[in-house]
């Protein structure tokens, strides 16, 4: 496992009232599905990330359930309206307790 | 007890497919996956797109864009979309929940499909109705591995 | 599984280099043994005609009459798309992970790697590019040989272990340095005779299948192999994404894969065969521009 976990996120930093933005984000997880085995034939246990949700001025406004079937490093490319000038949350939340937070400021003009 | 032939050549093709039933199990799982997302409602086709390439160089990192058309306005949304596997070892891969905070039903992400099979993606409208789609993709195996 | 496209027979030629070098070789699919028998009894009496075969010169053992092709070439366009950008790499956190370490002080002596080498976009770029090389003291070395040398010696640390995350990350930091620069390894006085060890091993059949590195990646790249197009073979983008590890991984631990592949036991890591071999790929794959960190699958 990394020692750490980034968050990598792609967004613009202004945009217009009403105005739809891309946001493109990945993080750094090997999401383990718990269906692969060692050389030893011994099962590697689940370690996933099991929720991911974006907040725009602590109104949710994107939510995702993770199940083992998405890929390693989940990258996630969403929309989201620009309604006004803040700040974006995104967390990630997952087995054995793994949690991580990204900010990311919008201008709204 | 001796087994006649006839029964032994039967026994021997019944037990050749029992491989083959258990990819069907999957179909089967999704399906149910499906119904429980479902909850007895139908599932009109139309409106999601639902789109994988054809044929996978490896299963472990697919890239899938799923849209559904929908003005996205607080009287007409999606709520949620699932994407269900029908050849998985569990059937449901994510799911996404919107508003209509999110301007457009429209998300990119990369999954993990295990074989060659159809992925369905189920959209539920704030209205409580539901519309799927889905799409058949081939996954082929990396040359030359570990093992 | 290994893919069983060959079927091959064992006859008196697999046991011969010479004739293992020319381009036909005889596909006998006679299950026979009268047929065998006669066909290696013919087949043997041949096999001395093979020595008048020209020898491919070292400088011809280029794929003879295709041009030179990295297998980015051969990608769906989603992985190449995947390759390309940086935040849709997932080697890109192991760029990142490297960075880091570059700046980490480590060791008894307690140095950084930017503590001797500054800023690696400018000291580092074309480095990767110019691996294998023979250091000062003639040992061959690869760019992972040659971060643990700097480990090791400069930094007074313990080696970094084969494939470890840290050594991984180094490379890919180091090699992303070089990203888009021409493969410069040539043959020198230095390296020719482990060049010329590194063209015997590829030329070489191994394992249960009894298939050589040119057999596959020289003679029928292109074709098709379990669905798979056969790639040329040049380490044009390493380290690697590799889907099929969903991690990154090293050259070493691709061709252990490929040595899997046809069933041989793979040698080690860090063994004088593979640092020839790499250095014979290297070689071969010279002026191509490195694409690093690559995706495949």
């Amino acid at each position: 496992m990394s020692k750490t976990s980034r968050t990598i996120v792609t967004m613009p930093a202004t945009a217009k009232k009403g105005e739809i933005l891309e946001i493109r984000i990945i993080v750094q997880h090997d999401m383990e599905s718990g269906f692969r085995h060692t050389e030893t034939g011994q099962r590697v246990p689940r370690d996933i990330i099991r929720d991911f949700a974006c907040t725009y001025n602590g109104v949710e406004v994107f939510r995702v359930e993770l199940h083992p079937a998405m890929g390693a490093n989940p990258l996630i490319i969403f929309t989201t309206v620009a309604t006004e000038t803040g700040t974006l949350e995104f967390k990630w939340s997952g087995d054995n307790g793994y949690a991580s937070s990204t900010t990311s400021t919008l201008t709204v003009t | 007890m001796t087994i006649d032939r006839r029964t032994f050549v039967m026994g021997a093709a019944v037990a050749s497919l029992l491989p083959a039933l258990n990819a069907f199990a999957t179909v089967a799982e999704g399906t149910q996956a499906v119904d429980k997302i479902l909850a007895g409602q139908p599932a009109k086709v139309g409106r999601v797109t639902l789109e994988i390439p054809p044929l996978v160089e490896n299963g472990n990192l697919v890239t899938m864009k799923v849209s559904v058309q929908s003005p996205m306005t607080e009287a007409d949304h999606v709520r949620a979309i699932h994407i269900v596997a029908e050849g998985n070892p569990l059937p449901n891969i994510v799911s996404f929940f919107l508003s209509p905070r999110a301007g457009r039903a429209a998300i990119t992400t990369r999954i993990r499909l295990g074989d060659s099979q159809r992925v369905r993606a189920i959209a539920q409208m704030n209205d409580g109705s539901f519309w799927q789609g889905d799409a058949a993709t081939l996954v082929t195996l990396a040359a030359c591995t570990e093992v | 599984m290994p893919p069983s496209i060959y079927t091959f027979q064992r006859n008196a030629l697999s046991q011969t280099d010479e004739a293992s070098r020319s381009n036909k070789m005889p596909r006998v699919n006679s299950t026979n043994w009268v047929g065998q028998v006669f066909l290696s009894c013919l087949l043997g009496f041949l096999a001395p005609l093979g020595t008048l075969l020209p020898h491919k010169a070292l400088s011809q053992v280029d794929p003879v009459g295709v041009e030179r092709q990295s297998s980015y070439m051969l990608m769906s366009p989603d992985t190449k798309a995947m390759q390309d950008e940086p935040l849709l790499n997932p080697a890109t956190f192991a760029v990142l992970d490297g960075q880091l370490l570059w700046q980490e002080l480590a060791g008894k002596k307690n140095q950084s790697c930017a503590s001797c080498h500054g800023d690696a976009s400018v000291s580092m770029k074309g480095v990767a590019a110019s691996f294998p090389k023979v250091n000062a003291a003639g040992q061959l070395l690869n760019l992972e040989g040659r971060i643990n040398e700097c480990r090791t010696q400069h930094q007074a640390a313990p080696a970094f272990t084969f494939e470890s995350k840290p050594l991984l990350a180094l490379t890919a930091f180091v090699s992303n340095q070089s990203k888009g620069m021409p493969i410069t390894v040539e043959r020198t006085t230095a390296n020719e005779t482990a060049l010329a060890s590194g063209e015997r091993l590829f030329n070489q059949r191994m394992g249960q299948l009894n298939l050589s590195c040119a057999q596959c990646h020289a003679e029928r790249s292109g074709q098709k192999l379990a669905g798979n197009p056969i790639p040329q073979a040049h380490p044009t983008a390493y380290p690697i994404y590799r889907l099929e590890w969903q991690a990154v991984g090293s050259l070493e631990r691709r061709l252990r894969n490929c040595m899997a592949g046809v069933r041989a036991e793979p040698y080690a890591f860090g063994s004088n065969e593979f640092l020839e071999l790499e250095l014979f790929l290297a070689w071969r794959a010279r002026a191509m521009p490195l694409e690093s960190p690559g995706v495949r699958p």
